[in-house]
Order: structure tokens, then sequence, then C-alpha cells
């Protein structure tokens, strides 16, 4: 057993972490959650030792009876891997490029073992087909590159589990990875503590995860642990108040609006098609073709809120380019109030659809002010002389006051500038916005703030948005209508109860399957 | 195989594109070779005799392809100034600078690994800044002038190498040690900028992510720095040595001067101001192609490395 | 690192202020040849003391600068006025127009400035003129090349996505949200340019290729120096001071600018 007694860090100067305690028993699975910079991360690099240079850990993290904190680095690189492993949450970086996933996982043995080439290579064989890599098609000497983000999580977790340690440190290891491919991971897992006994300390932002797969949870606060029990009670209970917020923000649905919907449809894609030629494989040979969206129709009608879901690859980007007329189309045709859409329509006709982006920091030119930000979509307009004001108003619909204008992105949080990004997508009022996982990136209380703003704004000016998203959760909370996309084609289309009551095709079966719930149960 | 035929076809017509440039660029200087050769006092009839022997009144895509086809024979011509054979004459100075500029090279390398790593693991502390000072300083040193400060110090004040001369490869000891000041004060500089890519790169791979998981595996610092950093930073630092090659022979060229050493710079200058174009011609067709040549080794240097470059 | 920033700024400085000095004063006349002092060595009258023909090396150096500033920052010019607008196309267009501009900037790249200074040389003759040609020809692949690889990340930012959606044209985003977004990084690559441009002069001129005479210059100062270097040391070793001192101070300029521009570009430059 691994116990953490009184942890703090401080790192220039700031207290990161702050007395925390945690004990991980073997064949146990610890939640921890929090929002974003609560120290999950930094508890976990405390507990293996890799905090970052400047960080000074005092308290204990016992092992043997020993104190990790108090050991000499060449003593925990002896532990790191043997004793204790991780993963992490980028499995696209989380390898070294340029080396076989058979080596890579070998390493671990001959480091910790001294097995010689062949040997390793057999157990490294062993711990692959361990994480559901198995041969033929996955040879030792396969590159990362050549595998997609869940076979890579697999490898990082080969390579931490290689010598069954006491202590395996996930940290947001399914969170950059589609839904389907985060239930088969945490499936893995779950499989291995029951297997090998070993300790699971899962960090994740996501309460429906963990109460999926956790024993026990922690929850933490400001580098504090403010809440810690096993998963049900804690999560039955809640006593704290942070866990209270916490579950009311997971399983927060913003008060439905009667959509008006009109019967003329504001957009309307017909047969839509877009084909990628990829490089020949040969000179001289013709171009291989991926066709991203293969015959896609649908319509939203004006007023509507629709939700388009699908995992990636799925085809989706591509098809909201070319309604956003920033792609063109090999067949078919995209229609916004009737008229067609292309890469060169009129600033007229553009002036009527706009986009709020997922990512809160790439979303903003960082040299621009506020008020500039906000006033780029009247270039399709023409600026109006009370532009500023407009601005302000804009900024108070989405409840910032008017010296934001002023200021640079930077000085706003990832909630702050998802509003502003919204207000950006009102300034020329358009009919209809195009929401590309506007809220994914956000912490589960920033996010039900916005997803209650979207709500509210939809209601008082009677736009139609189009949500697109990996994640059904977050399109049950705002949609009317779910349109399901799979290899390039929509397979469901549907009012979002029904989708997600009674699923019809075996993808959306899948998605609704894989997308981890809070037991309904708990809630109430 | 297949990237491998596309990258030498795609060599060919670089080849192809380059030696058009240069024969456009001499082709279009103002003057006759033929009255050039023959003095200003010949008579028009001789002159025109001479200019259809040389084949200038011939058109000018005949005149290339001859050219070319020269090349590609080995027959480049006869020089205007010495009536002896351009490839001859060439072959003789390549064999002076091309080894100089890999002994350079060779030179350079061996000084900028140890260094560059050895200032990486010290990042931020006084190894670091030791040697990233020297660096700069190395940078800034114009390599023809610091061979007149090594000639000063170790063949005028020291006697330990020749001040300059080069004895001919018929005595390879003699000919290495000749070779040496001109290779170290080339390689020194370029080294002090190789040491500096190369720290650079392998701080920026010592935060990726990979490593990170490399230490969770057990790995120190050293260890992770050299097993899977050193691989990865030598991607920018390939680049790096490719581009210095080609800095490598323009300085070899330059510092020919300093050690009057027989090579094709000097061939070249003086050809220049004798107005002996065939020589120029043929001579910096060799320049160019060698600069082209070693472009498409790295090429096939960055495939060895790096698996993603494997089979595009 | 400060420290670095600062005497990088005093030394580009002290090599401005020699040059421009030099159009109004001069210790002495470096036209004024005067056999009878020749290879002095430093003294008080002439504190780096005087050459061949017996002119004042101090002088000398401080027309010299001249030379080798104006031809390494006309250089500079060339290289950013060609090579900018070319990247910043080519990261705007991609495609067949990216394939273009790539494959030119490869081929000129395969000629290193000596190579373009004796192609020009042997059409036309030497001269300074060639010397800015060749090193502002072989600098415009390096600018194309760089302001290409930090604009094309930028294209993928949903920022560039936000201002299409907003009607803006290619054209237009480069000049409003690429270029001012690169700018601090094309800076730091001039003075990087301008400091390789100094020692690309030196070499030029010394083979003879760029500046030619009377107009002095430090490389071929040296040059001249080379056959009394062993009577007269002072005469070689002042001028390559000159050179090993400009050329330091801008590289520490351009790395203090670097670093006080955005730290995060630390890593990604060498």
């Amino acid at each position: 057993m691994i116990g953490v007694n009184g942890l703090s860090v401080r790192l220039g100067g700031r207290a990161v972490l702050a007395d925390v305690d945690l004990s991980l028993r073997p064949g146990t699975i610890t939640g921890l959650v929090g929002e974003s910079g609560s120290g999950k991360s930094m508890t976990a690099l405390a507990i293996i030792g890799l905090l970052p240079d400047g960080a000074k850990a005092s308290g204990a993290v016992m092992l043997d009876g020993r104190n990790l904190l108090d050991l000499p680095e060449p003593a925990l690189n002896d532990l790191r891997g043997r004793r204790i492993g991780m993963i992490f949450q980028e499995p696209m970086t989380a390898l070294n490029p340029l080396m076989t996933i058979g080596d890579q996982v070998a390493e671990v043995l001959v480091r910790h073992r001294g097995l010689d080439r062949a040997q390793a290579a057999a157990r490294a064989r062993d711990r692959l087909d361990r994480v559901g890599l198995p041969l033929p098609r996955f040879p030792l000497g396969l590159y990362p590159h050549q595998l997609s983000g869940g076979q890579r999580q697999r490898v990082a977790i080969a390579m931490a589990i290689a010598l069954a340690p006491d202590l395996l440190i996930a940290d947001e290891p399914t969170t950059a990875l589609d839904v389907t491919t985060q239930a088969q991971i945490l499936d893995l897992l779950r499989g291995l503590v029951r297997d090998e006994g070993m300790a699971l300390l899962l960090i994740t932002h996501d309460l429906a995860v963990v109460a999926g797969i956790a024993d026990r949870v922690a929850v933490m606060q400001a580098g504090r642990i403010v809440d810690e029990g096993p998963t049900e009670a804690l999560f039955r209970a809640r006593t704290h108040p942070y866990t209270r917020a916490l579950f009311a923000a997971a399983a927060h649905q913003p008060d439905r609006v009667q959509a008006a919907a009109g019967a003329a449809p504001i957009l309307r894609v017909t047969g839509a098609v877009r084909d990628y030629t990829l490089p020949r494989r040969a000179p001289f040979a013709p171009h291989p073709v991926l066709r991203a969206v293969d015959g896609v129709s649908l319509t939203v009608a004006d007023g509507e809120a629709v939700g388009l879901v699908g995992e990636s690859g799925c085809g989706k980007s591509t098809l909201t380019r070319a309604i956003l007329g920033l792609d063109r189309l090999q067949a078919g045709r995209i229609e916004l109030d009737g008229e067609p859409i292309s890469d060169r329509m009129p600033a007229r006709l553009r002036a009527r659809v706009q986009v709020v982006f997922q990512d809160p920091h790439g979303s903003f030119d960082r040299r621009w002010r506020v008020d500039r930000l906000v006033a780029e979509p009247f270039h399709l307009t023409g600026r109006p002389h009370d532009w500023r004001d407009r601005v302000a108003d804009a900024l108070d619909q989405v409840g910032l006051s008017p010296d934001a204008m002023a200021r640079h992105i930077h000085e706003f949080s990832g909630g702050q500038r998802q509003r502003i990004a919204i207000a950006r997508a009102l300034i020329i009022r358009p009919r209809l916005i195009v929401l590309d996982e506007a809220v994914s990136a956000l912490d589960v209380q920033v996010r039900a703030q916005v997803l209650d703003l979207l709500a509210r704004l939809r209601a008082s000016h009677g736009l139609a948005w189009l949500f697109i998203s990996h994640d059904l959760s977050v399109v049950r909370a705002i949609a009317d209508r779910v349109l399901v996309m799979d290899r390039g084609r929509i397979v469901e289309d549907g009012t979002t109860a029904q989708v997600l009551s009674d699923p019809r095709h075996p993808t959306t079966r899948r998605l609704v399957a894989a997308t981890p719930v809070i037991p309904p149960d708990w809630v109430a | 195989m297949r990237p491998l035929i596309r990258r030498l076809i795609s060599l060919a017509v670089s080849l192809l594109v380059a030696s058009a440039v240069i024969f456009a660029v001499v082709d279009l200087v103002p003057g006759d070779p033929a009255s050039f050769v023959l003095g200003t006092g010949a008579r028009p009839d001789t002159v025109a005799a001479l200019r259809e022997q040389m084949g200038l009144d011939l058109p000018w895509p005949v005149r290339y392809a001859r050219w070319l086809g020269g090349v590609v024979t080995g027959d480049l011509g006869t020089s205007l100034a010495y009536k002896t054979p351009v490839a001859d004459m060439i072959a003789d100075r390549v064999l002076v600078s091309l080894p100089l500029a890999l002994m350079a090279l060779v030179l350079a390398v061996a000084v900028a690994f140890p260094a560059g790593m050895y200032a990486a693991s010290r990042r931020g502390r006084a190894g670091d800044v030791a040697v990233m000072g020297g660096t700069q300083l190395g940078i800034a040193l114009p390599n023809f002038w610091f061979a007149m400060l090594l000639v000063l110090v170790f063949a005028v004040r020291l006697r330990w190498l020749p001040a300059g001369g080069f004895p001919g490869w018929g005595h390879p000891l003699a000919a290495l040690k000749a070779l040496m000041l001109p290779a170290i004060a080339l390689a020194l500089p370029q080294a002090a900028i190789l040491a500096r890519v190369l720290r650079s790169a392998l701080i920026e791979t010592l935060e990726q992510d990979y490593i990170r998981s490399a230490r969770a595996k057990g790995l120190s610092r050293g260890q992770a720095l050299r097993r899977h950093a050193l691989r990865n930073a030598l991607i920018p630092v390939l680049t790096i040595l490719g581009m210095q090659f080609s800095f490598l022979l323009a300085g070899a060229i330059i510092i020919e001067n300093v050690f009057y050493l027989p090579g094709l710079g000097r061939l070249i200058f003086q050809a220049i101001s004798q107005r002996d174009l065939v020589v120029v011609q043929s001579a910096v067709l060799v320049l160019v192609a060698a600069v082209i040549l070693v472009t498409f080794l790295v090429d096939l240097a960055y495939a060895a490395v790096d698996p993603r470059l494997r089979g595009r | 690192m400060r420290a670095g920033l600062i005497l990088g700024a005093v030394l580009t400085a002290l090599a401005i202020a020699a040059a421009l000095l030099s159009f109004v004063w001069t210790p002495f006349d470096v036209t004024g040849v005067s056999i009878a002092d020749k290879l002095r060595p430093p003294s008080a009258a002439h504190p780096f003391g005087t050459d061949h023909f017996g002119r004042d090396i101090l002088s000398m150096v401080m027309v010299g600068a001249r030379t080798s500033l104006a031809v390494a920052l006309l250089a500079v010019g060339i290289g950013m006025g060609a090579g900018v607008p070319l990247g910043l196309l080519a990261a705007a267009r991609g495609g067949w127009v990216d394939e273009v501009v790539m494959r030119g900037n490869d081929l000129v790249f395969a000629f290193p400035s000596l190579v373009i200074a004796i192609l020009i040389t042997a059409a036309f003759g030497p001269s300074a003129v060639n010397a800015i040609l060749a090193i502002g020809i072989f600098n415009i692949p390096v600018f194309a090349r760089v302001t290409r690889a930090v604009a094309l990340p930028i294209w993928t930012l949903d920022y560039v996505r936000a201002a299409q959606v907003a009607g803006k044209g290619r054209a237009r985003i480069s000049a409003e949200h690429i270029l001012p977004n690169i700018a601090s990084l094309l800076i730091v690559q001039g003075t990087i340019q301008f400091s390789l441009g100094i020692l690309a002069e030196a070499g030029l001129s010394y083979v003879g290729l760029g500046a030619q005479p009377p107009t002095p210059s430090w490389g071929r100062m040296l040059a001249e120096a080379q056959t009394m270097v062993t009577l007269a040391p002072h005469v070689a070793i002042v001028p390559g001071v000159a050179i090993v001192l400009t050329v330091l101070g801008l590289n520490l300029l351009g790395d203090g600018l670097r670093d006080a521009l955005d730290p995060r570009l630390k890593a990604r430059l060498a």
C-alpha cells in the first residue's frame, strides 16, 4: 500500500498542494477529481517524484515504510516503472516517435530486470497482448505513428504495467479519446486492477467516469482534498458544498426553450460529398481518395437547436467547414435561407452564419484588443458608426461588462473567452450559429454557465444552433434534435429524447452505451 | 524503394535546373571569348574561325546541350588561358577543396556534439553559460581571419604546422598536416553554430511528453537524454548540418587564399581575373552539384532517423 | 541574459556610431598616403597603428564599418523584401503555389552567396553591389522559409478560421493576423542575417569579389594585411576584432530580443 500523508508542494513560492492525504490500497481504484488547476496532476507527479524543477515537496509518500520524498534520485529511478507506473493524458505525444513500440515496452524490462533483448521482447509481446494489441495486427516493430490514439494509450499502459507495479497512476488517460475508445480503455484499466491486484489512482475532471469505475473518490479544490470516501456514498450524500456544486454542474440541464421552429429551414444540406486526395502510393499511380463526407443531407429549421454527434474522423469537421463556406463540395449543395453556400458566397449571405470554436485560447489573435476582436465580423456588413456601442451591447448580452473592450484576451479565463467568442458570433445578428465543440474544453461549472447562456440567447434572439460535438452528454443538454454521423454519413436523425432512450443505429447504440453517466438514482 | 526513385528523379531535376541557371548567367557575359583568346590585334576572320571551332556561333540551346553532354562524359572543354582540359584542372583542385571541407565537417561534429550535450544537460548552470558564451564568440569569428591568427601562433611562433602550401596527396601525412590548420579554422565557427542548435534541440525534446514517459519508466535524466532525446534532436541538427556543408565548401574556397592551397577557389578566382569563363562555368557547377548532393544525402538521412518519413 | 541584450545593443550602437561618424569626421584622412609612417604600431597619435601605406587604421576601420553595415543591411532588405511576401504567399495559398515557391527556394539555396558572387562577378565584373546582390539573393530563401514555417501553424488556428468566417480573404488575413504575429520572429531573424551578412561581406571582399579599392572595407584590409601579418600583426588583428565585435553584438542583440519578445521562441530557433 502507498500512503500519502500531509503532502504539500510549493512552486515558485506559491502553495500548489496543501496537506494532501490519500491511501492507495492494492486492488482498489481511487478517483481524484477536481477542476483544472486544482492540483490533481501535481499530486501524481509528487507521488512518482517527477515534480517540475523548483518545486519543493514536504510531508510523506510512504512505500514499504520508506518516505519516497527523502529518497535520493538513483533510488527513485529504481522505483519508477517497477513499483510505480504512470500514464499521461496525451497518447499522441507520450511515446517516442522514433522507437518501435516493442522496444519502448522492452526498455522497462531491460532497465529494471536486466533482461537480454530476446527475453525482453518476449515479455513485451506478452504485455502488449494483455493490453489488447495482439499479433498479427500489432507486431513489436510498429512505430507510434502507425497507431491510433487509443492504441497508443494501450502501449503507454503496457509500458506502465510491464513489471506489475504496486501503483499505477493514470492522469486523465481518456480525456483526449473518443467515448467508445474511452470505455475500452477504462475497461482495460479495471481488468488490470482486478487481475494484477495493483492500486490505481485515476485522475479525471469527469465525475461520470469516476462514478462508473472508482471504488473511492477524493475531491480536490485549490490544492486541498476537501472530500473523500467510497464513491457511491460520497456521491449520494454530497455533504461538502464543493462536491455538491461539481455534482450539480455535471448533471445540469439548461431550461428547455420551446423553439418557435419555423417551417422554412434556415440550413439545408442536400447530398453533400467531399473527397480528399491522399498522396500516391507509387509514382504515377492514381491518388487514393478519402471520402470524408458521403452524401449527407440534413436540415436545420429556423430557430432550432440541432446537435451533430460523431467520433473523430467521422467527417463532422469537414462538413462544418463546408457549412461555414470555408471549403467546397464535390457534389451536392448547401443552402442558407434558400441561397447556395460556397467558399465565395457574397458577404450579405455569409453574414447570416457565424461560429464559436472549441479552443478558448486559439480562437483569438492575442495581439488584438477585445473591441477589435468582437467587431471583426463587421467586415461582412460594413462597420456601423455606433460599432463600439454594438460591441458593448454584445458583451453585455453574454454577461461581460463594457470595460472588457479595452483589454487583451490573455486577461480572461477560458469561460470568459468562450463568452467573448459568443459575443463575436452575435455581433452581426446572424440567423445560424455553429458551435464547434464549443464547451468541450471548459470545466464542468463553467460549462454549465455557458450552456445556460446559450439557452437564454436562443430564446431572446430566435437563433438556430448547430451544435457539433463528440460528446452526447453535452448535446443532450441543449439540442432539440440529434444527428449522428459515422464514416461520412448521417446514420441517425431524431429528437434528442428518442435518440438517447431508443437509439436505432448500431453506431448510436455504441455511442450511447459508451457515454459515461452518473447513475440516475444517485442524483435523486 | 519507390521513395528513393522519386528522390533520385528530383535530384536529377535539381541538377539540371541548376546547370541551366549557371549556363544562362555565364552565357550572358558581354564580350567575346574568342577575341579575348586571340588578343585585341587579331584579324576578324581568325576570330570567326575560332568562334566556329569553339562552337560559339551555334544557337544557345545547342551550346547548352553540348556543355551538358560534356559534363556527363567528363569533357568540359579546354581552358582559354592554360589550353589544358578543364576537367583535369577541376579534378586536381577538387581533391584539395573537398577533403578540406569534409575534414572540417568531421571536426565540427566531433567538437559540437559533446559541447551541445554537455550544455543541454547543465541547462542554466555555470557549465552551460560557459559553453554558450564560447559559442557566441565562435560564431562571430570570420574563419579566414581566425586562420590568419592560427598561422601566426601555430606556424610562425610555434612552428608545429606548415603556414601554407600543399605537397600533394603523394605525401599523405604531409598533405593531412597541410590541411590541419585550415580545417580547424573552418570547423570551429561551424562547431559553435552546431553546438547551439544541438543544445536548443535537446532542450526542446527534453520538454516533450515522451521524455516524461521515459522518466516514469525509471530512466535517469542522463539516460533519457541519451536514449530518447538525442535521436529526436538529431532531426533539426541534420538540417543545419546539410546547410553547413555549403558554408564549409564556400569557406574552404575563401580560406585557400590564406594557406596558398591549390584548391577550387584559387582556380576560380584566377579564371575570373583571366576571363577564362569555360573554367568558371564548370567549376561553379561542381560546387553547386556538391551542395545539391549533400542536400539529397541529408534527405536520405532524415528517413533513416525518422520512421514517419519512410515510405513517403 | 538581460546583460547579453545590453552588451549586444552597446556593441551594435558602437559600430553604427563609428560608421555614421566617419561621414563627418575621422582622426586622419583615409586617402592620405604617408609611406614614412607605414606599419607603425599602436601609439597615442594612431591608437590602432598604421598600415603599409601609413594610413591610420582607426580611421580605416571607421570608414570600413560603413561598407560592412551598408552591404549587410541592404542584403537583409532584399532578403526580407522578397522572402517575407513569398513565405506569406506560400503559407496562405498552399498547394501548387507553395510547391513552386519552395522548389524555387531549394534551387536558390543550392547557390551559396559566394557562388552567386562568383557568377555575378564573372558576368559583370567586381563591385560592392555584387556583394549586396549575392548576399541579398541568398537571404531570400532564408526569409521565405522562416516566414512560411512560422506562418503555417498560425493558419491552422481558430482565430484565422474566425476571420475567414468574417469574410476576410487570404491576403487581408496575412496582413492583419499573420504578419503582426510573426513580426518579432522576423526581426530576430533579421538581426541574425545582418550579422551573417557582415561575415559574408568580409569574406567576399577578402577574396576580391566585394568592395573595390579605394573603398575601405574590413575584408579588404585583412587581405592587404595578410602579407605583412608577421611583421605587423596589429594590421591584421584590428579589422578582425572589429568584425568579431560587430557580429557578436548583433548576435547578442538578436538573442536578447528573442528572449524579451517571446520566451517560447527561444527553443524553436537555434
